[in-house]
């Protein structure tokens, strides 16, 4: 697409923000390897269209250029969420898997991209070589890192949450001042300030909300979305820092994304 | 107190777009410093909405309210302090804010308002 196309583009979504043509100028732009306009093209689509499976697959592509796998794994997952078929995000995090050296989950990715489109001799022909990779041999003494996301989440019992929309439980727990446990209790608060935060972020033009953080007396706490229908609390004592706790809890969302993604 | 003094303590921060003080009882707002484009009465109703939720969090771990609270998004980032008498000390900014300096101010603001 020439320059002249893609200012045609530009004026075009200018006049009407709603318009569709987000979708092939951040394609174009992606293409041209201006991957910070494509992003702020596609995310501001993305906002306006919440439902719309391309907008997400191209995002993830965006951010897959942009070298942010996990917000591209993160972009591919809502996409399939969105429309479980879409061939582009199963191919998509094969990819992101193989790249991680996750040989397994890539080809579970691959073999459903290729029942979708049996046809795709290129598909055929990646998977052929996933599954040679996925067989190799390992180097003796080498161990592949354990694939236990959930452990991320539990390796200290009693500090973090992670529960659906509707506040039921999904990992994790939490117990209160005297170590009793309040995980059935703070489910039921985290689901609505989900979707508390989420009118908020919206209403105040604050956009999609990414954390929340509490600084409590005895404690901290910080909130994720791993998904767009999950919700992670981690908490620790005031004196980790912040900072830490904040890191802390990406971690531990990603892991939980990851497990969540597995699961389904 | 001056409330308009101390909202002006946090304005100054580069990218604050608007600070408040916000009854959290009914959500209306008490004072404020906002840029045109902030719509203060939705701050304050969501702000003091968000701010029941955030208590409800630390009360089921038989723990104290928060002392302040921050919601980042895409392209903003809200944060708040609650104050004695109801109130809420809140700022509205842009992603490019010094949150460590804003949060520094909304503390003291709140600690002043008490």
């Amino acid at each position: 697409m020439s320059v002249d196309d893609i200012q045609a583009l530009t004026a075009q979504l200018a006049r009407d923000p709603s318009s569709l043509v987000f979708l092939p100028l951040a394609e174009a732009l992606r293409r041209r390897g201006q991957l910070e306009a494509a992003l702020t093209v596609a995310q501001s689509g993305a906002t306006r269209y919440p439902e719309m499976a391309g907008a997400y697959d191209l995002l993830a592509r965006i951010r897959s250029d942009r070298g942010e796998g996990d917000l591209a794994f993160d972009a591919w997952t809502t996409v399939l969420r969105l429309d479980p078929d879409h061939i582009g995000a199963h191919k998509g995090l094969a990819f992101l898997s193989f790249r991680a050296q996750d040989h397994l989950r890539s080809l579970r990715y691959l073999r459903r991209a290729l029942e979708l489109s049996p046809q795709d001799a290129a598909l055929r022909a990646t998977l052929r070589r996933v599954e040679q990779a996925a067989n190799a041999r390992p180097v003796p003494g080498f161990a592949t890192p354990g694939a236990d996301p959930l452990r991320a989440l539990e390796a200290e019992p009693g500090f973090a949450l992670l529960v659906d929309r509707q506040g039921r439980l999904l990992a994790g727990s939490l117990t209160d001042g005297q170590g009793k446990a309040a995980s059935e209790a703070i489910g039921a608060v985290l689901g609505g300030i989900s979707r508390e935060a989420e009118r908020t972020a919206r209403l105040l033009h604050l956009g999609a909300w990414r954390r929340l953080s509490l600084e409590g007396g005895p404690a901290h706490f910080e909130l994720r979305t791993p998904t767009i229908d999950s919700v992670l609390l981690v908490t620790r004592p005031r004196e980790v820092p912040a900072g830490r706790l904040g890191l802390l809890a990406d971690r531990a969302a990603t892991a939980a994304r990851r497990w969540l993604e597995e699961l389904r | 107190m001056n409330l308009a003094a101390l909202l002006a303590e946090l304005t100054p921060v580069h990218g604050v777009r608007g600070a408040l003080i916000v009854s959290r009882e009914d959500g209306l707002v008490v004072a404020d410093a906002l840029m045109e484009d902030v719509d203060g009465k939705a701050v304050a109703a969501l702000t003091a909405s968000l701010a029941d939720r955030m208590a409800g969090v630390t009360r089921a771990l038989g723990q104290p309210e928060p002392v302040v609270w921050q919601l980042e998004g895409s392209e903003g980032v809200l944060l708040a302090a609650p104050v004695a008498a109801g109130l809420l000390v809140v700022a509205v900014a842009s992603p490019e804010v010094n949150v460590g300096e804003l949060r520094l101010r909304v503390l003291r603001a709140a600690e002043r308002a008490a």
